[in-house]
């Protein structure tokens, strides 16, 4: 069991993050706003990769069909512009969810780097279709929506904005943090250990991937609804490889197999890459340094961090992380 | 190991807070211009040719834009649009810039256009030519400004040049996005109503550097072959066509030959005849003035991704000799930009009133030749007919021009297609 002091440690800095981000200039409340969407993704990720260990490299699909069915829906038949926003959102979850239960179907046969070449080719038949489908998604130039909606609030304003995407990163947190700990949960990351072994002592091991994965693409999908209007353009190069391979990063970076991580890891990603660009020319050099460092020296991410802190002695805490096995 | 990473934690908010530190200051008559282009990625070399030729403009006038000065804050896009869009954000909101400029990809310019309206901000577009921003969609960009061109402004008068050479049936091969269809599309709307047939359409993804599967599959009985191509495509296309043994007579829109890329082309593209409202080679004062002072400072030909970011600068200057160096707001400001005449290098330059250029428009065979007192022999893209002010909607007439759809893969139909 993960200790009660970390999970109020979360809570501390969600509230914080909630309160400070409204004082923030205009453009970091955007990338703010960018990270906490990110880190969904990336959170959903974590439970293929850090629970389930199933390396994905198509995540950016979910993403990408709920961004396109925002964007299609807002501009072709002007919906999801008022309250229908929530019904957008559900529809958005619900196809990302059924894109990956197609997916899955193929993909969860498939393990390691099978697995890993399966979900890639996927990510990119997403890719093409955003491409090239040109009367639906406008091909190269993409969708421009309309504005964001607006039902009694104004999600125009960037910090009702961000509040919106707070409040469903901290419900999806939420849920996904249950699933964990779930008997599922358990499950999955037994599956990780040793499938054989689960297996063996009777459990159905590919259902429980195969519905990993499909909650994983309901979450991606859920996250792309919030990027297209986060973003108010939606184009294939948001579907592009690069960003599943952005997602994998954040995780890995962050710590796989702890949900927080992802969640760190994206708001790493998006400052390094968004923020400090803009302050110096080399900032590649320097997100491509802390990559090779987390995986050279730090395998459990920057979460590891904390973990070797407490190990080191620190005086908190102590009994627990003596009980807590290794991830 | 974890006094390593928290070293370079330590290190990149030393970075920060200098970065912030510079930030800071600013005088009140400073325009501040707002300059997205892809720096790195393969459209690299357009993007420093735009750098390049603003900078040139900004020394040549000592920075003094009739007594205010410019700020200039450049941004690397890598010519993906939703990256463009953020940097558009970041310099509107955090560096309070009077103005965005720049974009290559047509599709950039479509998706930066909704920023500037959003965020009641000057954009200027010197390069990205996506046809509607100025035509269909003029009205919802009211802050938008083109000192470059539309992608199928130089291509409607190339349809009629095409069909005086002859030419019955052409293959047409472009870039797979909206400025490979919106020039083919103006192509083959001049060329078909003069009597031509298109009599295929190949398109290659953006960015395709093999060519061999789309080089076997042209027509053989085709006159002659039409290509656009953009970035590093331009390089290769002609190279493996010519490897391909075409002895076709081969055509195509500025970009396929333009000066970014030309110096590194070999004699495969001589003889190949292009259509821009820029050379390199353009037999003017101003023009071997131009040519000679920017290669003195970049040690390269300036290609017409240079001449358009220098001209606008010409163009800002003009209006901040109106206000008296006093910037006069963003509404003010597109008012005032559309109304100046500019005498340029690339020949005198208007703006119609949707905000797109009235511009001379050249056709240029590639050459080897020697120029403007260079001693050595090299490509250059010699002028062979020059149409005179010519506006986006060539000879149609606005209203007419604007009842068709926007030029796509689809439109206009391939009626001739085999």
């Amino acid at each position: 069991m993960t200790g009660r002091n970390k999970v109020w440690v979360v809570v501390g800095l969600l509230l914080a993050l909630g309160i400070v981000a409204p004082f923030t200039n205009s453009f970091v409340i955007l990338l703010i706003t960018r990270a906490l969407i990110l880190a969904i993704l990336a959170m959903s990720l974590d439970i293929l990769l850090g629970f389930a260990g199933l390396p994905s490299l198509g995540q950016a699909a979910y993403l990408g069909v709920g961004a396109y069915l925002t964007a299609i829906l807002a501009t072709k038949y002007n919906f999801g512009l008022g309250w229908s926003f929530w019904l957008v959102i559900v529809l958005g979850i619900l196809l990302g969810a059924a894109t990956a239960a197609f997916f899955g179907l193929f993909a969860i046969r498939a393990s390691g780097v099978y697995f890993l070449m399966i979900t890639l080719a996927f990510g990119q038949c997403v890719w093409g279709l955003a491409y090239r489908w040109n009367s639906m998604t406008g091909g190269d130039n993409g969708i421009n929506l309309p504005g964001r909606p607006a039902f009694g609030i104004q999600l125009a304003n960037d910090v009702t904005y961000f509040y919106v995407v707070f409040g469903f990163f901290v419900v999806s947190l939420l849920m996904l943090y249950v699933l964990v700990q779930s008997p599922f949960g358990r499950s999955l990351e037994g599956i990780r250990e040793r499938e054989v072994r689960m297996r063996i002592l009777g459990y159905n091991t590919w259902l429980h991937k195969y519905i990993a994965f499909v909650i994983a693409g309901g979450f991606g999908g859920l996250a792309g609804v919030l990027w297209a209007h986060a973003n108010g353009h939606v184009s294939p190069e948001d579907v592009v490889l690069t960003t599943s391979v952005d997602a994998l990063l954040m995780v890995v970076l962050g710590g796989p197999g702890t949900l927080v991580g992802g969640v760190i890891g994206a708001g790493f990603v998006v400052f390094l890459r968004e923020y400090l660009s803009t302050l110096v020319p080399w900032w590649q050099y320097v997100l491509g340094g802390v990559y090779v460092l987390t995986i050279l020296y730090l395998p459990g991410g920057l979460m590891g961090i904390l973990e070797r802190i407490r190990q080191s002695g620190a005086p908190f805490d102590k009994p627990e992380a003596a009980k807590k096995p290794a991830t | 190991m974890i006094v390593k990473s928290s070293r370079t934690l330590v290190a990149g908010g030393v970075a920060i807070a200098i970065g912030l530190l510079g930030m800071s200051g600013a005088v009140a008559e400073e325009i501040r211009v707002g300059f997205i282009a892809p720096i790195t990625g393969p459209f690299a070399q357009a993007g420093k040719d735009m750098v390049n030729g603003w900078e040139m403009y900004a020394d040549e006038v000592k920075n003094d834009f009739a007594g205010a000065t410019t700020k200039f804050i450049l941004e690397d896009d890598q010519a993906k649009p939703p990256v463009g869009v953020l940097k558009a954000e970041k310099l509107i909101r955090q560096d309070k810039v009077h103005m965005i400029m720049g974009g290559v990809l047509a599709s950039t310019g479509y998706a930066l256009a909704p920023v500037s309206t959003r965020e009641k901000t000057v954009y200027i577009a010197p390069v990205a030519a996506a046809d509607d921003l100025t035509q269909r969609d003029a009205d919802k960009y009211p802050y938008f400004v083109r000192t470059g061109w539309t992608s199928s402004q130089p291509t409607h008068p190339f349809g009629e040049w095409a069909c005086e050479q002859g030419y019955k049936r052409i293959v047409a091969i472009a870039a797979d996005y909206a400025f490979g269809y919106e020039t083919v599309g103006g192509f083959q709307k001049t060329f078909e109503a003069c009597g031509g047939k298109i009599i295929q359409k190949i398109w290659p993804p953006l960015g395709t550097i093999d060519f061999g599967p789309f080089i076997p599959t042209m027509k053989q009985d085709a006159d002659a072959i039409f290509t656009l191509m953009v970035g590093p495509m331009s390089l290769q296309f002609p190279k493996q066509l010519a490897a391909a043994g075409n002895k076709k007579p081969v055509i195509g829109g500025g970009t396929s030959y333009d000066e970014f890329i030309l110096p590194s082309m070999g004699d495969e593209v001589i003889g190949h005849i292009s259509v821009l409202q820029y050379s390199a080679a353009l037999d003017t004062p101003k023009n071997a003035a131009f040519v000679t002072k920017y290669r003195e400072k970049y040690g390269k030909v300036p290609s017409y991704f240079s001449e358009t970011t220098y001209t606008t600068g010409l163009m800002i200057r003009e209006v901040m000799k109106q206000t008296g160096g006093k910037w006069p707001g963003t509404e003010e400001f597109v008012k005032l930009i559309s109304a100046v005449k500019v005498d340029a290098v690339r020949g005198p330059v208007s703006l119609d009133d949707m905000r797109n250029p009235v511009h001379n428009i050249y056709i240029k065979k590639v050459e080897r030749k020697k120029m403007f007192g260079y001693d050595k022999e090299e490509l250059w893209n010699t002028v062979i007919k020059t149409y005179p002010n010519v506006s986006q909607f060539w000879k149609f007439g606005k209203t007419e021009f604007l009842k068709q759809p926007v030029y796509s893969r689809d439109y206009p139909p391939c009626k001739f297609c085999e």
